[in-house]
């Protein structure tokens, strides 16, 4: 037992509220749940002694199941589980058409969206999913003995805004404080210690069940900059198990199988691929619709199947170093991610194209999440001395539809985020006063190639000539990859108004009502959840500004001082009440008070973080 | 906006890239949201807006063609997004013929080759205009900035190319 606090070196010796903070791999397949304790990140067991949970959710008349349970009925109640709901997320409905055979379930339009109707009603992949992120971070708070301050939550790197937006909107429904959206690669990273390691370039290949992603990574100075990322978001594990399918098939002579037939052919595939990484040759017999289906499967064979494929992934890390101007042998370190990568070709060829053994030391299934709860852990505030600053790049270029249905690019894919660039438009038609703007995301030359986010409607301009308008539309993007867009007419300053209508993202309003509508906080009052949600502002505030005060009080007179701790003073008495309008009032009271210091802090901060540079003779 | 002061630097074109990159990754460090992800709304806003800054300052400077244009700017001379044609016929002549080689190189016996003798020749102009860029941006004079200006849409001219020559050898080791 510690009789005496010791801080370590670096460290504050005043006594710091530990906050509890987890990561999150919300995965295709799998979802796990990570937290640093004692120093140390581990991945968090359930009840039922599993770190891994599927990702699988099954709505029953009265109630829901997430994990082994469900998984276990996906093939008696097939319509009302959902498996594999990542594939969904952000996705339109006219999208996912072409998967609705493939699907045992019902899949519906809400809104454009797509749905899929269970027992329980129509449930979109937003609701689906915050019932799987609900219950890991459920896992963590009993594990830790309390509510979680902040959760980080994995994205493949290649997901689009909608995709992003999909995965903070399901945080929102189970009621977590994302911190940060992290790339699943550079999580990798960050749970190898490479922020910390050698400096140099590394490569993190990441094949999953479902999805391939490569991201090369530059650690310079203590910032670990993701140069560039590349994959393939309909590549993975699952296509492995699919040839080996085909081969089985071609060989029994089978076709028109039964649902339950198709699955056997899925199990024995996948029991193959994982049989031979460690043996030469694998003996197969079962029986499906009736008819006995045996052989032998050899590791060449296996190879042969799968080699296409295993290219194709490389072809990508080819592509993807290229976007990073650099070439194989500039690469330090490539770190292995995803069950896929136990495959032994897999292996092979990345360490054969990147002429370097790659890194497998940590459970390439647990690697993500692993790395999330790193990131948690200093996001929330719990390593004050923390060095590494993450940059990351934006996946997808960013564009509007110009005339002829063409794309023009605003943001280009690769850009360090955040990133805010500024566009202007002119009107065509003389006293035109509104204006509809499309923007997309992707890489192709034609709109319909790319996915369309959202339609906005610029209100509000004053009546010119044609051509005498000049709205200035800015698209900023956040560190998690999140567009915002705002609009100003230059000429007389009128801000005009932005109607946003995502094409494949929830509004406000949606949102707000699918909190108010599901089950899981039926029993939760909305005003409470709103009051709740300003107090914690309020803390922040108040946190942020004390802060402020004790190191740069100097920066202001003594009357203003005083007016921002009788202001801190009034938020703080308000927050320990209910009025939830009186707390947000005092909140921006506070702001506006103390903008001019926050703007004075800013400045001197620039010159702080330039000191000690050597300085240029002008 | 003036990007050298943002970063404390001095507004010339002989810009030392390797300061200019530990500055902005010294501002980077101080003002990323992942510093703010716990703090209050104001604070990850104004540091969102802060670091879009320093991304774009950092951006534009680090690239010969984008830091004349912003410097050009600074002294009232904007040319980027300009719609304009070109009048220097030797110019453009030039540049038809560097484009011509280009397209014929498939059928060269040795295109690699070909290709390699082409990229030589289209570095050692393009170094020559930035010289001649650098030396036009020392003065600030309207006239010498008119040059500068002129220099810059030559080498937009080159960078192009330069980036189709780049998508051939790609195809070329396909």
């Amino acid at each position: 037992m510690a009789l005496l606090q010791i801080a370590e070196p670096g460290q504050s010796a005043a006594p710091h509220k530990h906050r509890l903070a987890a990561g999150i791999d919300l995965g295709t397949t799998n979802s796990l749940v990570a937290t640093v304790r004692s120093g140390e990140a581990k991945t968090l067991l359930n009840q039922a002694g599993e770190a891994m949970v599927p990702s699988v959710v099954r709505y029953t008349k009265d109630g829901v199941q997430v994990g082994s349970a469900a998984e276990a009925a996906a093939v008696s109640d097939a319509e009302n589980t959902i498996v594999s709901v990542k594939r969904l997320m952000g996705k339109g409905y006219q999208e996912t058409v072409a998967l609705a055979n493939a699907l045992p379930y019902r899949l519906v339009e809400q809104t454009g969206l797509v749905a899929i109707e269970t027992v329980q009603g129509i449930k979109n992949p937003v609701e689906i999913s915050a019932e799987i992120l609900a219950t890991l971070a459920n896992t963590a708070s009993e594990t830790l003995g309390g509510e979680l301050n902040g959760v980080v939550i994995t994205v493949p790197a290649y997901f689009d805004d909608a995709q992003r937006q999909a995965t903070k909107d399901a945080a929102k429904l189970a009621g977590l404080t994302v911190l940060r959206l992290l790339n699943e690669p550079t999580a990798a990273a960050l749970a190898y210690g490479l922020d910390s390691g050698q400096e140099g370039v590394i490569a993190v290949y990441d094949l999953g069940g479902g999805t391939f992603d490569i991201s090369i990574l530059r650690l310079r100075h203590g910032v670990f900059e993701v140069l560039a990322t590349g994959g393939d978001s309909a590549l993975g594990g699952d296509d492995f198990d699919q040839a080996i399918v085909s081969e089985l098939k071609e060989r029994s002579g089978q076709t028109d199988l039964s649902f339950s037939a198709q699955r056997q052919y899925q199990q024995q595939a996948r029991a193959l691929k994982e049989a031979l990484t460690d043996k030469a040759r694998c003996d197969y017999h079962f029986t499906a619709d009736q008819q006995e289906v045996k052989g032998t499967l050899t590791r060449t064979e296996l190879d042969q199947l799968i080699l296409t494929l295993v290219k194709k992934t490389i072809r990508a890390c080819r592509q993807t170093l290229r976007d990073a101007d650099l070439t194989t042998d500039e690469v330090l370190k490539v770190v292995m991610v995803g069950g896929s990568t136990r495959v032994p070709l897999v292996r092979q060829q990345v360490a054969e194209f990147f002429n370097t053994e790659p890194l497998t030391s940590i459970d390439p299934d647990k690697v993500v999440a692993l790395g999330a709860a790193i990131q948690a852990n200093v996001l929330v505030g719990n390593k004050a001395d923390n060095e590494t600053l993450l940059l990351d790049v934006i996946p997808l270029s960013l564009g509007i539809e110009t005339m002829g249905g063409l794309t023009e690019k605003i943001i280009p894919r690769n850009t360090v985020i955040p990133v805010s660039r500024a566009q202007e438009f002119t009107t065509f038609k003389d006293g035109q006063t509104a204006m509809a703007i499309h923007v997309v995301q992707g890489e192709r030359e034609l709109v319909e190639d790319c996915r369309s986010l959202a339609r906005f409607e610029l209100r509000g301009i004053p009546p010119m000539p044609a051509g005498g308008a000049h709205i200035r539309v800015t698209f900023q993007v956040d560190a998690d990859g999140l567009l915002n867009v705002s609009a100003e007419e230059k000429s007389t300053g009128v801000q005009a108004s932005i109607q946003v209508k995502p094409s494949y993202g929830l509004s406000d309003d949606q949102i707000a009502s699918m909190i108010s509508g599901s089950m899981q906080h039926a029993r939760q009052d909305m005003q409470q959840r709103l009051l709740r949600e300003q107090q914690v502002e309020a803390e922040r505030v108040i946190e942020a500004v004390s802060v402020a005060l004790a190191s740069d009080a100097a920066l202001l007179d003594e009357q203003k001082q005083a007016d921002i701790k009788q202001a801190l003073a009034t938020l703080s008495e308000l927050r320990q009440q209910q009025d939830t309008a009186a707390i947000k009032a005092a909140i921006e009271h506070t702001n506006q008070l103390t903008d001019e210091f926050a703007a004075l802090r800013m400045d001197k901060s620039i010159r702080l973080a330039l000191q000690g540079h050597k300085v240029d003779e002008v | 906006m003036n990007y050298f002061r943002l970063f404390d630097l001095p507004e010339t074109f002989e810009l030392d890239l390797t300061e200019l990159g530990s500055r902005y990754l010294s501002l980077q460090k101080r003002f990323h949201p992942d510093n703010f992800a716990a703090g209050s709304e104001r604070d990850r806003l104004m540091s969102v807006q802060q670091t879009a800054n320093i991304n774009d300052a950092y951006h534009s400077l680090k690239q010969p063609l984008l830091r004349a244009e912003h410097m050009l700017a600074l002294r009232g001379l904007k040319i980027s997004n300009e719609q304009r044609s070109f009048t220097d016929p030797l110019f453009l002549m030039q540049q038809m013929e560097l484009r011509e080689q280009l397209a014929e190189l498939q059928d060269e016996a040795d295109p690699e080759a070909a290709l390699f003798a082409i990229e030589q020749q289209i570095q050692q102009q393009r170094k020559q205009l930035l010289k001649a860029l650098s030396e036009a941006l020392v003065e600030q004079s309207a006239e010498q900035d008119q040059l500068a200006a002129e220099l810059v849409r030559k080498l937009k001219f080159f960078y192009k190319l330069q980036q189709e020559l780049e998508l051939i050898e790609q195809q070329l080791q396909d």
